[in-house]
């Protein structure tokens, strides 16, 4: 039976099992949406802004181990979803974004909400399409997937003008589509291995660092089995915390601009450094000329091989995919006699305690108004640890980050790449599609929070219980602190001087809201908005507007440079 | 240092594109670029002659592997290559000037392929070096145009790039 290309594709995503679809509809793709009118399996979720459907996506991709799915209309619809796709990308996240596009013979004719989508995503998409003849949508569709999910994932753009959703063709799913040109190594080199092995047992001040690679090479299980074969210390990146239990004691904490003096001290002066899924980005190891006035060995498995060598030198390079290594790490150290160096790990452990004793997040308890770190520290208290905690960008972030202790993957969800603000919010209703039984904070700020308040519509629509703690301190937190320490205290268009009453905002949108202004509120304010299974609470927290994120590690300096409290 | 890279990709619309951006987007220098299909016509072949340091030729290897399009990468500097590229250089032939172009043209075996009473055509093939010691060796001024392709490459022997 001939099918038209609108219903081949709304078969492409039953056959992928797509539980939901994130989208807005327009003139070209309206073939689409008609074909989704007439089935039930993929639910649609009408956002309030393209951005929303691609960060409600990503959320979604971020929370389980599925690809998320977009569906946007041509020219503005592309244009407002480029921040979700390049989001997605900077963080290797895998996401399928169907595109509407002009019919083909208007393509290059500047026709209404014409834009060249191929063009426009192509900096920050792993790869994208545009489909031109309707035989060809399931197989793009397929490889769409296939290149999403695999190797370092990552968004793929499918770009289908309006003509060709019409024309009609035999459909079959293909099961595999063969490409010569993409093979994503999984299995790392043994020779490579057997090297890693011995450089780890020879090791005096070891220290193992993980990134977003364990997270979504689903490998934390694995990580956490060799942390405690080898009993080495434990630092996560940003987009790698939830890879190991933050509350083992091996757990020195996140490394880097924010990370703890600890993580970031051990990082500078360990001999044998073993870097999984994490890329060395500048937030992470500062100045690489700091990085390199200590001597180490360094181990670097990854499943891109340009993420090798790119910003330090490495001396070990396996590339693969992290399960794969680590459970041949694991293995092979299982197998073998030898142990790594006991009295050298005793004193390493020593010195890293010391360190530890620094207590580099410490903050006033005692403060009468409300702190941004109390806040987390309850939300962490009251939520078990258990909540999926997304974040907005910017101090609220980093708070998060250091005081939400994180013991599974893929409970934080946050753009660490591209430093998106607005992402909390849709991030939250994809992972709360996702688990809806779950606990969902959203950690935002007044300012990123209104970057896609819309979406507070689509929670109503789909009744999406989201907890938002909103740490309100009326500046752009992080720009006022950089400002405050570099340049000369003058807070240049960082204060919000007309802010909305977000209680009554959040009501009129039909949900709770909550504005909390004494510490003594904070914890029942939390326990009474997480007591409300069904409703989205916005809680409003008025918090010190001059309190900064310590320790911090300031641009172009080295790792053991931090400015701390 | 300079580098000449070998790339085979899926002879496809946007493939050259995705090539060229990526080296405006990550800052590497493109000397010259040619690319044409290969006797196969579903492939490309690209020949890019960029510089830098090893660090950066070894990133731009990597990156060029990455894109979903290229099939395979070689620096072919990295051995025993033969590099040829072709130019056209239209010169004013007048007076005195007409038979010093043509001894000039002959002694790097060039070839005089248009004529007119005031100019001549010269096609010149070699490696780039040649081309640039040739546009040197005439008056500069007597320069009406020149087209070049930029260096195609190939590797000696049996250092053989294809699918």
């Amino acid at each position: 039976m001939q099918l038209t290309g609108a219903e081949i594709v709304v078969r492409c995503l039953q056959e992928e099992g797509v539980e939901y679809l994130f989208g807005y509809p327009g003139g070209a793709v309206l073939f689409l949406y008609d074909e989704l009118f007439k089935q039930n399996k993929v639910k649609h979720i009408l956002v309030r802004h393209e951005q929303g459907a691609v960060h409600a996506a990503d959320g979604y991709a971020r929370s389980t181990d599925k690809v998320g799915v977009a569906l946007v209309t041509s020219g503005p619809g592309v244009t407002n979803a480029v921040t979700g796709i390049a989001t997605a990308y900077m963080d290797s996240i895998p996401l399928v974004i169907i595109t509407g596009q002009v019919p083909t013979h208007a393509i290059g004719q500047d026709a209404f909400q014409e834009c060249d989508t191929v063009g426009i995503t192509r900096p920050c998409v792993k790869h994208n399409f545009l489909v031109k003849d309707v035989k060809d949508i399931a197989s793009t569709i397929k490889k769409a997937f296939y290149i999403a999910a695999t190797g370092r994932p990552g968004p793929v753009v499918v770009d289908i003008p309006k003509d060709i959703t019409a024309h009609k063709t035999e459909f079959s799913y293909p099961d595999q589509v063969p490409m010569r040109s993409y093979n994503p190594v999984v299995k790392g080199h043994p020779g490579q291995i057997k090297k890693a092995i011995q450089v780890l047992l020879s090791a005096k001040r070891p220290m193992i660092y993980t990134g977003g690679g364990v997270i979504l090479g689903d490998a934390s299980q694995q990580l956490t089995q060799l942390v405690r074969l080898l009993d080495f210390p434990c630092t996560n990146t940003l987009m790698g915390l939830g890879g190991y239990p933050a509350t083992d004691p091996k757990f020195v904490g996140m490394l880097g601009m924010h990370g703890t003096y600890e993580a970031n001290m051990a990082m500078q002066h360990c001999d044998v450094l073993l870097a999984i899924g994490a890329r060395f980005d500048d937030r992470v190891i500062g100045n690489p000329k700091h990085f390199f006035q200590e001597q180490r060995t360094i181990i670097h498995v990854d499943i891109d091989p340009s993420s090798i060598s790119k910003r330090v030198r490495v001396d070990i390079p396996v590339v693969g995919s992290v399960r794969d290594v680590l459970q041949e790490l694991i293995k092979q150290l299982q197998a073998g006699k030898e142990k790594p160096d006991q009295a050298a790990l005793k004193n390493w452990w020593a010195q890293i305690q010391q360190w530890r004793g620094r207590d580099c997040l410490k903050y006033d308890r005692s403060s009468a108004i409300i702190k941004p770190q109390f806040v987390i520290e309850k939300l962490y208290a009251i939520t078990k640890g258990d909540a999926f905690v997304t974040s907005d960008v910017g101090q609220h972030q980093m708070w998060a980050a250091q005081f939400y202790k994180f013991d599974k993957p893929r409970r934080w969800i946050n753009s660490g790449g591209l430093g998106t603000m607005g992402v909390g919010l849709p991030y939250a209703m994809g992972v709360q599609l996702a688990h809806p039984k779950a606990a969902v904070a959203c950690v935002t700020g007044e300012a990123s929070i209104q970057m896609c308040i819309q979406e507070l519509s689509t929670c109503k629509q789909y009744r999406l219980p989201i907890k938002v703690v909103s740490l309100n301190n009326k500046y752009m937190g992080m720009v006022r602190q950089w400002q405050e320490f570099f340049h000369g205290n003058r807070y240049a268009e960082s204060y919000m001087d007309a802010l909305p009453d977000f209680v009554k905002l959040a009501e009129s949108y039909g949900h709770v809201g909550m504005r909390i202004e004494k510490p003594a509120d904070v914890e029942p304010a939390l326990k009474e908005a997480f007591a409300r299974k069904k409703d989205l609470v916005f809680m409003d927290f008025v918090t010190d507007q001059t309190e900064n994120v310590f320790p911090m590690v300031p641009g172009g300096k080295g790792l053991s440079e931090m400015i701390l409290v | 240092m300079r580098h000449i890279i070998s790339i085979l990709l899926e002879n496809e619309a946007g493939a050259l594109s995705r090539v060229a951006g990526l080296f405006s987007a990550r800052g590497y220098n493109i000397e010259s670029l040619a690319v044409a299909p290969t006797e196969d016509a579903t492939l490309s072949r690209m020949t890019i002659v960029t510089n830098g340091s090893d660090e950066v030729i070894e990133q731009i290897t990597k990156q060029l592997n990455k894109l979903i399009d290229v099939i395979k990468v070689v620096d072919l500097s990295e051995g025993e290559h033969i590099e040829r590229e072709l130019m056209l250089v239209k010169v004013r032939a007048v007076g005195k000037d007409r038979e010093e172009m043509k001894r000039m043209t002959d002694i790097f075996r060039g070839r005089i392929i248009d004529v007119t009473d005031r100019d001549y055509t010269i096609e010149l093939t070699g490696p780039g070096s040649k081309l640039d010691a040739f546009l040197k060796a005439i008056d500069r001024a007597a320069i009406l145009e020149t087209v070049r392709t930029g260096a195609s490459g190939i590797g000696r022997g049996d250092r053989i790039l294809k699918v």
